[in-house]
């Protein structure tokens, strides 16, 4: 230490270098602090904690026991599953899940067509990554592949077309995933756009415009859903000749449809309000247009506010397919439901884990499109945290 | 099984939509290429989708058959899954050619909602499960026994009914859904559990140990299940009706999917009727003289396929009971074909 004092011997106190900081006490840094402080800081975190940790013990491994040690991995029928003297104790029948694998994908599609719905599948794929990941090349390209192409391809493929040799799969044979997947994407697709439109006409100074957004609207939202599928499924089809009935696919795809962009569209004015009016006199002393006005200025800004309620109306959207059960069509639920009754492979733990299998799912989705809304949220926030 | 606000909804429709179904169904179905079927959303035994997607069951070997009689194919099916409110619908829009849905045979469906029950593929009706342990011969010994029963339905009013008409105490402990009714009488909450006998049987394999569990021979209420057709077209009602009757009547002689190529050179005239190697009575019907051939050869007769799909040879192991033939002690019957 004494190298750092000036030999100088006029300023004689003179520090040279800088003196090395001391480590913080042991007792506030590492590991054991941070317990310390954010698990058993104070008597009611420390409770909380010690209660948390209690429910965990008591929850976790029974369903670890149920899920996976107990598990049958392996058989082709209910004698697999079943309680008897050689496994006195059954937890998950996944040789059930893996039996019925397939059934629960695709439904009743046509074996020897199934191949037609793992290309949909594949090609669904490579839209939502060329959409979703901001760093791959031409995503213009993308847009144009996903919202035009996309869907043409999908419909011939899925349908069928006896020019281009694949025979016709009419939609009552459709089931599973596929269902589920068809309805969600359509509804989230359709629902932006749309919602916006609404949104905007719901703002405007039209009357027209904005009598029949606010009348649409508050219609759409005063009805549930299920009354909507249901009279399209029940009374449509007494009032209209049989030839120009819609399919009932089709007719589901609509209701999802034009109920999703109700909600989105107030999830959309939300964000409009949310703008200080300043923007948009800004975007007018400019001379910009309406048009010009809301594609720059306005709806950049109103959706990356509304990011979060966009996707969590996604989310509920996703859920919300199951209802299309009642209208007889098989959506992935109901798959599960329809097999687990089965007497093939009636066992008692073949329903709940049927129920565990459709609760993985749902999570994985749902999960997956509430991470990506958060790390945009993230990226666009940028700007709001310097 | 009531469905009083559909019921109300529909008999308006019924009116409007029989006078415009005149179109000779039969003639439709075979330009189509083929029998479109309503069937539920899956009942185990009844129709239900394999995992390869087929469906398969009682109500879907009707629809098999009429597809072997008419095209000699019993693919030629499509199946429309419904639900139990929009199933008369889709028959009175045409939207189905028959609708074959475990749908119970009563008065007013017959009366008010346009369609026209072909027959009776299966004779079902509310019985009792119990403990073997309890050593119960009878449902009349159930005096003081709690039972299990799913509340609203036509089951709880039957299960007091017969309890009162034979004097019995009951306690009865009632769950909103058949899953927890079940789940409740396997946990020992109740001695018995009622409700359908098809559905008895199939519950009862979900129960932990099923071998300790009895179906009671009583049977206190009528359901007789049968494909129905909409109202107004004779031709195609007649069809559906002998296609049934195919069935029964091939079981009565003695005529197998196995054996059937073999009787076709019987010298008994019932089965020579029948297959076709005597008389027109196909073609009287608008369909081809080999037709019930058809019918045993792809799908086989009614016990074939009762024991195929609810009998012996499927996991339901339900007894034949009333779904015996008429001699031997049930009331599976078919008038002669002649």
């Amino acid at each position: 230490m004494s190298k750092s004092v000036s030999s100088n011997p006029d300023q004689p106190f003179v520090q040279h270098v800088v003196i090395e900081p001391s480590r913080p006490p042991a007792n506030l840094v590492g590991p054991v602090a941070w317990i310390r402080e954010h698990l058993f800081g104070g008597v009611f975190n420390t409770s909380a904690t010690i209660l948390i940790v209690l429910f965990l013990a008591w929850v976790v491994p029974p369903f670890l026991e149920f899920v996976i040690f107990d598990a049958v991995w392996v058989g082709t029928d209910r004698e697999a599953c079943i309680f008897n003297d050689a496994h006195p104790i059954v937890g998950a029948c996944w040789a059930f899940i893996k039996d019925r694998f397939t059934f629960f994908n695709y439904g009743t599609y046509p074996i020897p067509e199934r191949w037609r719905v793992d290309v949909f599948f594949g090609l669904l794929a490579i839209a939502i990554i060329w959409m979703l990941k901001l760093s791959l090349p031409r995503r213009d390209l993308g847009a144009i592949y996903s919202f035009i192409i996309l869907p043409v391809i999908s419909y011939y493929l899925l349908i069928g077309s006896p020019v281009l040799g694949l025979p016709i799969v009419t939609t009552n044979l459709w089931g599973g995933l596929l269902v589920t997947v068809v309805v969600s994407a359509v509804g989230i697709v359709v629902s932006l756009p749309l919602g916006i439109l609404l949104a905007l006409g719901r703002r405007s100074t039209m009357p027209a415009a904005q009598v029949f957004s606010v009348a649409f609207i508050e219609f759409v939202r005063g009805v549930p859903l299920i009354t909507v599928l249901f009279m399209a499924s029940v009374m449509l089809p007494l009032f209209v000749p049989r030839e120009f009935e819609p399919d009932k696919l089709l007719r589901a795809l609509v209701g999802v449809a034009l109920f999703a962009s109700a909600y989105m569209a107030e999830v959309v004015r939300a964000g409009l309000q949310a703008l200080p009016k300043g923007q948009y006199e800004g975007a007018m002393a400019l001379g910009l247009s309406y048009g010009q006005m809301m594609r720059l200025i306005i709806l950049p800004q109103a959706l990356k506010v509304t990011i979060p309620n966009i996707v969590s109306n996604y989310i509920g959207l996703f859920k919300d397919t199951t209802l299309v059960v009642i209208v007889g069509l098989f959506d992935f639920l109901r798959t599960i439901e329809t097999a687990r009754i089965d007497p093939i492979w009636a066992a008692p733990t073949v329903s709940p884990t049927g129920y565990v299998y459709a609760a993985i799912f749902y999570f994985i989705f749902c999960f997956a499109m509430s991470s990506y809304a958060r790390t945009i949220e993230q990226r666009l926030s940028k700007a709001d945290k310097r | 099984m009531k469905k009083w606000v559909a019921t109300a909804a529909l008999a308006a429709g019924a009116v409007m939509v029989a006078s415009m179904a005149s179109a000779g169904t039969l003639d439709t179905v075979k330009s189509k290429g083929q029998v479109v079927c309503g069937h539920g959303q899956g009942l185990a035994g009844f129709a239900l989708p394999d995992a390869q997607g087929v469906w398969r069951g009682l109500d879907s070997d009707v629809c098999r058959a009429l597809a072997a009689a008419i095209f000699n194919d019993p693919n030629k099916v499509k199946v429309v899954p419904l639900t139990s409110k929009d199933r008369f619908t889709a028959l009175q829009s045409g939207e189905i050619d028959i609708l074959s849905r475990n749908t119970t045979w009563t008065l007013s469906r017959e009366a008010s909602l346009g369609l026209e029950f072909a027959g009776i593929n299966y004779y079902d009706g509310q019985g009792f499960m119990v403990r073997k342990s309890l050593k119960l011969a009878s449902a009349k010994e159930l005096s003081g026994a709690s039972v299990c029963v799913q509340q609203g339905t036509t089951t709880e009013l039957n299960l007091a009914d017969f309890f009162r008409a034979n004097k019995l105490e009951l306690k009865s402990v009632t769950f909103a859904t058949n899953d927890e009714t079940t789940k409740a009488y396997d946990a020992g909450r109740c001695d018995a559990l009622t409700t359908d006998a098809s559905g008895l049987y199939s519950e009862r394999l979900r129960l932990a140990k099923p071998d300790d569990h009895v179906v009671l021979p009583e049977i206190i209420s009528k359901e007789p299940l049968g494909p129905s057709v909409r109202k107004g077209d004779d031709q195609w009602l007649d069809v559906v009706k002998w296609t049934q009757f195919v069935l029964i009547t091939a079981e009565e002689l003695g005529v197998t999917q196995a054996n059937v190529d073999a009787m076709l050179k019987s010298e008994n005239p019932e089965i020579k009727r029948l297959l076709g190697t005597e008389g027109k009575f196909g073609e009287s019907l608008g369909l081809s003289n080999d037709w019930a051939y058809r019918i045993i050869k792809h799908v086989g007769n009614y016990g074939e396929s009762f024991e195929r799909n609810v009998g012996q040879g499927s996991p339901l192991k339900i007894a034949r009971g009333l779904n015996a033939l008429w001699n031997k002690g049930g009331l599976q019957y078919a008038p002669p074909i002649r």
